[in-house]
């Protein structure tokens, strides 16, 4: 009996079976510009937003949130916009997410104030007393590490500068450090007052949400 | 028929083989059993944990035990911990039996039991302090994906030398089944890890966008194909014969089903990606094989029936038939429940709710760990030369599990429908009905069953285990054969 004697032969034959669907649904479409169209409205992260990204991660947000508006009608009454392909260009990996726990945020940002998100993240039993959402009050506790920001900008070839990185975290940091922030109160809040002047983990996730859905705004405006 | 007596034949001569053991090496095979054990019950304190966390968010006391994280350590930890432990295990005995041949390196499979074992630790405190990928079951960082790729190499070498040095010469069909999860499982790893590090904790995916959710849902869907149908199916067809004594009931019909699976299986990762920006060609194509796929699914259900026919009865003197039989299934409820759900208007609902856990956990906590469970009842009293510890407390195991699982996996069912149905629902003017937050907390009452159930059939895994730990306690029976 053939190949049910020649495990190297079935090993070989199998890797040609399991490869074929492979090729012809993952590998091809890696190299057709239709999977990957590009807009001039999608803007790389700034390296602040993609240290809030990488937060995003780290806590494993993508768990109990979804990151893409499917184009059904309650769906795009609840949350906006339906998603493109070409908002995704910049996100490696992508964090569309499996399961809605929590509320789809890919069109999040500009939908309410940073101070918002500081009392929701610290606690968001607080705006919302059944809310079974974790509280990241640490987050305003701890430091943003940006040690490695422009290294991971050019990893990911958003092509800023060294100095574009350093301008980015500078100026972002007198925004929100600044006295006439819109979101002072609820920051001050939030913050320890020895951190105050300085950037946290929290003020990069909120730069993030922040920024998730604003291109395709633009986009739609333009239209 | 002729194949059938072949191979009746072959499990025949593997239990004569029994008498002499002809130098095995079945400490490996003891130490996998008992990793599978251990990362069993620690996966399950972790479920447990994160499913009162759902309806009672004070349990996330620390940054470590948030839900975000935690969750991965409970899917890595059952997944890769149990799952992947437990097909180390039988694999290594089938494999030697199968072939009539010992471990060509049992060194080998010694450095790859203490490796893993030091993995899965590491794996754990990695997603603990949250270094996370976020590709669903691919959450490890880089260092350990080349951990994990060096371990299944060290596996690897073991099957592929058995199998070429073996004594049998016709190949069963659950060899079949473990050759082509050890070429599969290495391909799907590697190519969805790829990443460019940035620190020896944090890298980038190589894809970006809607390429990276398609290599992703490709691996995501087909990791779960083959760890858990594919070297549970090599069980399956392994451990219902030796303990039924009965052949499997067609031969061809086993053929025609491996082949048409393994093709099968690779094109269908897109269902996992309905009404994304995916092109929308990846994703019908893969609703259509979605639903192919059901006829070999079945192919091995309807087989494991048949291999029964005129020995029903053994449903109640055997007690491992019950295990094995509803486990197969179960299967065969969840290769059918996910074509449908994949159905793109099914999907527009229930996608996103809780229906889809549900969904899982009946294939995970019923044909899988139902399986094991059989498999482990079996084997170790065979290694150890002596009775099971207690038949009574195995079926006492069954009913736990199966009862927590299927109170489970129904709630989800329920709660998932809810959800969907409440998303969905407007009023008159066309406006919605119901905010994000109501859509939530109407799930609470379904949570605190869920989590009630889950304590049901985590006590069935304790009674499993304590069972195995005592069966290996006995003096052997030197007359056992």
């Amino acid at each position: 009996m053939g190949i049910n004697s020649k495990p190297v032969v079935f090993a070989v034959i199998s890797a040609a079976v399991i490869l074929v669907g492979t090729v012809v649904t993952v590998f091809i479409p890696l190299f057709m510009p239709s999977t990957q169209p590009v807009s001039p409205y999608v803007k790389p992260y700034t390296a602040i937003e993609l240290e809030g990204r990488d937060l995003y991660m780290r806590e494993g947000c993508n768990n109990c949130h979804t990151q893409t508006v499917r184009p059904l009608r309650t769906e795009v009454l609840r949350y906006g916009e339906y998603s493109k392909l070409e908002e995704f260009a910049y996100d490696r990996p992508f964090l569309w997410g499996s399961r809605r726990t929590g509320p789809d945020l890919a069109r999040i940002g500009g939908k309410y104030p940073d101070s918002w998100h500081y009392s929701h993240m610290e606690s968001p039993q607080r705006l919302f007393q059944q809310s079974n959402m974790p509280p990241y009050a640490w987050m305003s506790k701890n430091r943003l590490d940006t040690s490695n920001s422009f290294k991971k900008t050019s990893v990911l070839g958003y092509g800023y500068s060294e100095t574009d990185v350093k301008n980015q975290i500078d100026g972002f940091r007198s925004t929100v450090t600044s006295e006439s922030y819109a979101s002072k109160e609820s920051r001050d809040q939030v913050t320890p007052a020895g951190l105050r002047s300085e950037l946290t983990e929290m003020d990069a996730i909120i730069a993030y949400l922040q920024k998730l859905g604003r291109d395709v705004k633009n986009m739609e405006a333009a239209k | 028929m002729a194949k059938r007596v072949l191979f009746l034949s072959i499990l025949y001569q593997d239990m004569e083989e029994s008498m002499s053991e002809a130098g095995y090496d079945y400490k490996v095979v003891r130490g996998f059993t008992y990793s599978a054990l251990f990362w069993l019950v620690i996966g399950l304190i972790v479920g447990l944990w994160i499913a009162f966390e759902m309806f009672n968010p004070a349990l996330n006391i620390t940054p470590w035990l948030s839900f975000g994280r935690l969750r991965v350590v409970h899917t890595n930890g059952l997944g890769l911990g149990f799952g992947l432990a437990g097909i180390f295990a039988t694999a290594y005995y089938m494999l030697q039996r199968l072939t009539r041949t010992p471990l060509p390196f049992p060194g080998l499979a010694k450095a790859h039991l203490y490796l893993f074992n030091a993995a899965i630790a590491l794996a754990a405190v990695s997603l603990f302090a949250g270094m996370n990928t976020t590709k669903e079951y691919a959450e490890l960082e880089w260092p350990l994906d080349i951990g994990v790729v060096i371990l299944w190499v060290m596996f690897a070498v073991n099957v592929f030398a058995t199998l070429i040095k073996r004594k049998e010469k016709q190949m069963y069909i659950s060899l079949w089944y473990l050759i082509a999860m050890t070429v599969t499982i290495a391909v799907l790893y590697i190519v969805n890890n790829l990443a460019v590090p940035v620190t020896l904790f944090k890298s980038y995916s190589v894809y970006a966008g809607a390429n990276d959710a398609n290599v992703e849902w490709w691996y995501g869907h087909n990791i779960v194909g083959f760890i858990f149908t594919v070297p549970v199916l090599a069980m399956f067809y392994y451990f219902l014969p030796k303990a039924t004594g009965l052949p499997i009931y067609s031969h061809r019909l086993s053929i025609v089903s491996f082949w048409a699976l393994i093709f099968a299986y690779l094109w269908t990762g897109a269902h996992h990606l309905m009404l994304t920006p995916l092109p929308e060609w990846i994703q019908t194509v893969a609703i259509a094989f979605s639903i192919f796929l059901i006829a070999p699914s079945w192919g091995s259900v309807v087989n494991g029936y048949y291999t029964l026919q005129g020995n029903w009865d053994q449903m109640r003197t055997n007690y491992l038939v019950k295990f094995f039989i509803v486990g197969i299934t179960f299967y065969g409820l969840q290769t059918i429940q996910g074509p449908t759900q994949g159905l793109r208007t099914l999907n527009a609902f229930f996608h996103y709710t809780d229906w889809v856990v549900g969904h899982v956990h009946m294939g995970t906590m019923g044909w899988v760990a139902m399986t094991i469970s059989a498999s482990f009842y079996y084997m170790i009293p065979k290694i150890y030369r002596t009775d099971l510890y207690s038949i009574k407390l195995a079926n006492t195991h069954f009913w736990l599990i199966l009862v927590g699982q299927l109170t489970w996996t129904v709630t989800m069912w329920i709660g998932g429908i809810q959800q969907g149905a409440m998303w969905k629902a407007t009023n008159p003017d066309g406006s919605l009905m119901y905010n994000f937050l109501d859509s939530v907390t109407s799930l609470y009452p379904y949570y605190k069953l869920r989590f009630a159930a889950g304590v049901i059939y985590f006590i069935g895994i304790l009674i499993f285990a304590w069972n195995i730990f005592m069966t290996t306690r006995q003096q052997p029976v030197e007359a056992e054969a």
